[in-house]
C-alpha cells in the first residue's frame, strides 16, 4: 500500500499518460479506419487497392517494429515531433485497420436493400454510406470497435519503452528508488483494469443505447 | 421440411432475402450494397477517379523515394553491411530466435488453452471458476506487463519471460476461442453421443472437440499470428531476437549506422512472415468452407419400427 501512496503523483502521471494515449489514439484510429472501411468497399479499385493493402500490411506489422520504425526512423528524415506524438500515430494507425475490418464487416451485415432504397431515392455513394449505411452498420459494431479499443489501450504500454511517459514505465522510477518491484506492479495492473474496465463499461452503456437488439 | 417447388431453380435462402422478392436481377449483376453495376457515365467518373488515386499514391511513392535518395539512404556504404557475413549470422540468429520463442508460446499457450477451456467448460463449479478467473484477468492484463512482471519481478532471463508472458495472454485468449468452438458444435451431436452411451470424456474426445477443432482452425492460427507478432516485445526486454539484432546493426558506427536500410529489411521478412501465416489461416478457412464434410446431409426422419436388431422395418 505504500508503495502507491507515496507515489500516487507518479502513478497519477503515469496513469494520465497511458489515458491520453489511449484516447487521442482512439480518435486517430476511429477515424482513419473509418475512412479505409469507405474505401475498401468503394466502387473505385484503386481506392479498394489502397483500402486493402493499408490493412493486410498493418494487420501483420509487429507493433513494437512500427514503433521501432516511427520513434527511431522518422527523425532521420528530419521530421521531429514529441515523442508522444510518434507514439499516438503508430498507436492510431496500428489500431485503424483493425477498426477498418469490424466496420467493413458492419457495413457487410447491413441488408442489401438499405442502400437499394437510398439509390432509388437517387443518393450518391457518398451519401448512401454516409446517411443510410454506415449509421446502421455503427449499430452493430460497437462491441468489435470496444474490444478494439481495449487492446488499443493495453498495447499502449509499449510506448513506455520508447520514452514516453505512461503508467509500465513508472516501474523503472519505483524501482531505482528501492520501492518493493511486486507491490509497484500490483497498482500498475489495477491501473490498466481500471482502464480497460472503464473503456469496456462504455461500450457496454452504448451498446445498450444504440446496439442492435439480439 | 416441406421441399420447395421443382422449377423455377431457387436462388439461395440469404440472397432472397437481401435483394428482396420482387427482384429479377441476376445475382452476378448485384456487386454491393453500395452501388449499383456503374453505367457508361459512372464508370468514366470511377475510372477518373481511380486515376487521380493512382496519380496520388505514385506522388507519394516517388516522394518517400526522393526522400530515401536524398538522405543517401541507398548508397552503396549503407548497404553493404547486408554482404557482410557476420551480419548475415546477427540477423539469421537474431530470426532464428524470434521464431525459436514463437515455437515455444505457441506450443505452450495452445496447452494451456486446452487446460482452462476444459476448467471453463469442466462440471465441477470450483474448477470452473478458476479457470474463468484465470481466463479474464490474463486477458485483461497487457501483454507487455506480464511480460515485465516476470522479467523484472521474478528475476527470470528474458526468454523465459518473454514466453511466460506470451503464453499465459494467447493461452486464454485460445482458451476462450476453444470453448466457444465447442459450445457452437450443433447440440444434437453431444446428445447423441450420449445416447450412445459415451462417457463424459469420450463424448468431448472423441465428438466434440474434433468438430471443435476444425471449426475454430482459422481463428486459432490467426491467435497464433498475434503470438508471432508480439515476440518482437522480446526486443523490450533485451532478448537477442530479430528487432534486437537490426538495432544493432542500425547503430553501429563502422558500417555507418544504415538504420533506414535495416529496417526496409526487417520489416519486410517480418511482416512477410506474419502475412504467410494469415494467408495460411484463410486458406485453411476458405478450405473448410467448401468442404463437404461440413455440409448437412439429409437424415432420413426417424419411423416407428423395432429397435430390435435384425429386424425388418
Amino acid at each position: 500500500m505504500d508503495v502507491l501512496t507515496q507515489n500516487f503523483a507518479l502513478y497519477g502521471e503515469g496513469f494520465w499518460g497511458t489515458v491520453r494515449l489511449t484516447v487521442y489514439a482512439s480518435l486517430l484510429a476511429l477515424a482513419v479506419g473509418v475512412v479505409m472501411a469507405g474505401f475498401r468497399v468503394a466502387p473505385v479499385a484503386a481506392l479498394r487497392g489502397v483500402g486493402t493493402a493499408w490493412v493486410t500490411v498493418l494487420r501483420n506489422t509487429p507493433l513494437t517494429l512500427l514503433f521501432f520504425a516511427m520513434l527511431l526512423g522518422l527523425p532521420r528524415f528530419g521530421v521531429a515531433l514529441p515523442f508522444e506524438l510518434f507514439a499516438v500515430l503508430a498507436l492510431g494507425c496500428y489500431t485503424s485497420s483493425f477498426i477498418c475490418e469490424a466496420v467493413r464487416s458492419g457495413i457487410n451485415t447491413v441488408p442489401a436493400g438499405q442502400g437499394e432504397a437510398a439509390r432509388s431515392l437517387g443518393m450518391t455513394f457518398g451519401q448512401t454510406l454516409g446517411t443510410v449505411v454506415l449509421p446502421q452498420a455503427f449499430r452493430t459494431v460497437i462491441a468489435p470497435i470496444g474490444s478494439t479499443l481495449i487492446a488499443l489501450a493495453k498495447n499502449s504500454a509499449i510506448a513506455g519503452s520508447f520514452s514516453v511517459v505512461e503508467l509500465l514505465s513508472t516501474y523503472k522510477t519505483l524501482s531505482e528508488n528501492g520501492y518493493n518491484v511486486i507491490w509497484s506492479f500490483v497498482w500498475i495492473a489495477l491501473g490498466y483494469l481500471i482502464l480497460t474496465l472503464a473503456i469496456s463499461g462504455l461500450f457496454h452503456v452504448l451498446e445498450r443505447r444504440w446496439g442492435v437488439a439480439r | 421440411m416441406t421441399t420447395p417447388p421443382p422449377a423455377p431453380p431457387p436462388p439461395s435462402g440469404l440472397a432472397t432475402l437481401l435483394r428482396g422478392r420482387g427482384a429479377k436481377r441476376p445475382p452476378k449483376a448485384v456487386a454491393s450494397a453500395l452501388y449499383d453495376v456503374p453505367g457508361p457515365r459512372a464508370r468514366a467518373r470511377h475510372l477518373l477517379y481511380g486515376l487521380l488515386t493512382s496519380l496520388a499514391l505514385a506522388a507519394l511513392l516517388a516522394w518517400i523515394c526522393w526522400l530515401l535518395l536524398d538522405t543517401g539512404q541507398f548508397a552503396h556504404v549503407k548497404w553493404r553491411p547486408f554482404a557482410y557475413e557476420g551480419v548475415q549470422e546477427m540477423l539469421l540468429g537474431g530470426l532464428g530466435n524470434t521464431l525459436k520463442a514463437f515455437a515455444m508460446a505457441a506450443v505452450l499457450a495452445l496447452a494451456l488453452g486446452a487446460v482452462l477451456a476444459a476448467g471453463r467448460l469442466s462440471d465441477h463449479r470450483p474448477l470452473r471458476w478458476v479457470s474463468t478467473v484465470l481466463v479474464e484477468f490474463f486477458r485483461a492484463m497487457p501483454v507487455l506487463v506480464m511480460i515485465f512482471f516476470v522479467f523484472v519481478a521474478l528475476q527470470v532471463q528474458a526468454l523465459p519471460a518473454l514466453v511466460t508472458g506470451l503464453t499465459l495472454y494467447n493461452g486464454s485468449v485460445l482458451a476462450e476461442v476453444f470453448r466457444s468452438g465447442v459450445q457452437s458444435v450443433d447440440r444434437g451431436q453431444r446428445e447423441a453421443a450420449y445416447a450412445l452411451g459415451l462417457r463424459k470424456t469420450q463424448v468431448m474426445v472423441h465428438v466434440l472437440v474434433p468438430q471443435a477443432v476444425r471449426a475454430m482452425l482459422p481463428t486459432i492460427i490467426s491467435q497464433l499470428v498475434v503470438a508471432l507478432k508480439d515476440t518482437s516485445l522480446g526486443y523490450l526486454i533485451t532478448y537477442e531476437e530479430f528487432l534486437h539484432a537490426g538495432r544493432l546493426i542500425a547503430i553501429n558506427m563502422d558500417y555507418t549506422m544504415p538504420f533506414i536500410p535495416v529496417v526496409i529489411v526487417i520489416s519486410a521478412i517480418y511482416i512477410g512472415l506474419c502475412m504467410l501465416l494469415s494467408w495460411f489461416a484463410n486458406w485453411v478457412a476458405r478450405r473448410e468452407r467448401r468442404n463437404v464434410k461440413n455440409e448437412a446431409v439429409p437424415v432420413a426422419p426417424a419411423e416407428a419400427g423395432s429397435t430390435m436388431p435384425g429386424a425388418r422395418p
